[in-house]
C-alpha cells in the first residue's frame, strides 16, 4: 500500500514524478479521473492537503485539469502527452550526464558505452 | 495569509522549580496536520497540555482562535492523552456511547465507521484489548469528535508498525481537514513526515525550530529527521 519516498526531494514532487510516470506508461490513461483527495492521501499514505498540492502542479504543468465540482482528471491532450514523455526522458538523461561527468566521462565515452550496451529484454538498436 | 488557530506568545510554565518550558512563541495554522518533535523531557507534553487548557501558563499567553485558552476549552478541543484513557469494565461500543454522551460534538456514525475500518469489535471488553487495539480505540474516541483542534499525544509510542501504520492511515480518512486541525507529538519522526504539514521542534522546553515538511526538504535536501539532527546539534 505505502510506497516509500527518498529523503532528498519533497514528497509532493515525488508524488507529481510518480503520476506522470503512470499517465506517460499509460496506467493512468488520458482523461481519467484521479481519486479524491483523501482516497489518494490514503493510497500513497500521505496528507490530504500533500495530494492537493500535487494535484496543483500537475495542473501547473498542464498535465491534469479540474473541473469544478467533479475532481481532477488527467489530460485529454495527446501532446501535452507526447510533450511529458519527452521531458522525462529529458531530466533522466540531464541527471544521467551529470553523474557521468562528475565521474570523468566524456560525451564520446558515454555515447560509445550506450551503444555497445547489452541489457536483456532492451532492444539496442 | 492562513489562518490561525493556536497561538503561543511568550508562554512558560514551571512545575514546582524546574522550568518546563520557557518563552514559547508561535502560531499554527488551521487545516494543518502539525507534528511536535524533540527529545524526551523537551516539552512537548506539557505544551500540548497548554495548548488545551489542562494547565495554565505561569506566564504568558495562549490563544485559541484568538480566545484566550480556559479550561472550559474541552468543548473545542479533543486530546488524546499518552496514558490510559479508556474504562477496563466497558465494552468497545460502550466506551464509544460513553463518549458520545459526554461530548455533543461526537459524531456517532464516524465512529461506528472507525471501529470497522480498525477493524474493532464493539462488544470486546476494553480491559481485554491488545496494546494495538487500545491505541486504535483511543484514536476512534478522539477523532470522532467534531472540533476544530485535535490534539494527540504520543499516539504512536509502543505500538508495532503495522498498528502505527493503521492508526495514521485511520486518522488521514477520517480527519477533515477543510474544518479541522491536528496537532501531534512523536519520536517516530520518519514514519510520521509524509502525514504532517509542518514540524515544531522543541529542546529544552524552547522551539528550536520549526517549518513546513516540503520546505524542509527543499532546503536542505534532507528528511524531516536529517533536520532534527542538523538542528540538534
Amino acid at each position: 500500500m505505502q510506497e516509500d519516498f527518498t529523503s532528498s526531494q519533497p514528497i509532493y514532487l515525488q508524488l507529481v514524478e510518480r503520476l506522470c510516470k503512470q499517465i506517460v506508461r499509460g496506467e493512468l490513461p488520458l482523461g481519467e479521473k484521479l481519486p479524491s483527495l483523501r482516497d489518494m492521501a490514503v493510497q500513497v499514505g500521505v496528507n490530504p492537503n500533500t495530494v492537493q498540492r500535487v494535484y496543483t502542479e500537475l495542473e501547473r504543468i498542464g498535465v491534469a485539469e479540474t473541473r469544478r465540482g467533479q475532481g481532477t482528471f488527467v489530460t485529454s491532450d495527446q501532446n501535452r502527452l507526447f510533450r511529458l514523455r519527452e521531458e522525462l526522458m529529458m531530466n533522466y538523461i540531464t541527471a544521467f550526464l551529470n553523474d557521468m561527468r562528475e565521474m570523468g566521462f566524456t560525451l564520446q565515452d558515454v555515447v560509445r558505452s550506450l551503444q555497445e550496451h547489452q541489457t536483456p529484454g532492451v532492444p539496442n538498436k | 495569509m492562513e489562518h490561525t488557530i493556536v497561538s503561543f506568545q511568550d508562554v512558560s510554565k514551571r512545575y514546582q522549580l524546574k522550568e518546563a518550558v520557557q518563552h514559547l512563541s508561535f502560531d499554527l495554522p488551521a487545516g494543518k496536520v502539525i507534528g511536535l518533535i524533540g527529545p524526551n523531557g523537551s516539552g512537548k507534553t506539557t505544551t500540548l497540555k497548554l495548548m488545551t487548557g489542562l494547565l495554565r501558563p505561569n506566564s504568558g499567553r495562549v490563544l485559541f482562535q484568538n480566545q484566550r485558552v480556559k479550561r472550559s476549552m474541552a468543548e473545542y478541543v479533543a486530546y488524546l492523552s499518552d496514558t490510559e484513557a479508556v474504562y477496563g469494565f466497558y465494552t468497545v461500543r460502550q466506551m464509544v456511547n460513553y463518549y458520545a454522551g459526554l461530548y455533543q460534538d461526537f459524531d456517532a456514525v464516524k465512529a461506528s465507521a472507525m471501529l470497522e475500518f480498525m477493524q474493532l469489535d464493539g462488544h470486546q471488553q476494553v480491559r481485554t484489548l491488545s496494546k494495538g487495539n487500545n491505541g486504535r480505540l483511543k484514536i476512534v474516541l478522539a477523532v470522532s469528535r467534531k472540533v476544530p483542534l485535535i490534539v494527540m499525544d504520543e499516539p504512536l509510542s509502543g505500538l508495532d508498525p503495522l498498528v502505527r501504520q493503521s492508526i495514521l492511515t485511520g486518522l488521514i480518512s477520517f480527519i477533515d481537514l477543510e474544518s479541522q486541525t491536528v496537532v501531534l507529538s512523536t519520536h517516530e519522526v520518519g514514519e510520521v513526515e509524509p502525514f504532517l504539514d509542518m514540524a515544531v521542534l522543541l529542546d529544552h522546553g524552547a522551539v528550536k525550530a520549526m517549518d513546513e515538511t516540503d520546505h524542509i526538504r527543499e532546503t536542505i535536501g534532507g528528511s524531516l529527521l536529517d533536520w532534527m539532527k542538523q538542528a540538534l546539534v
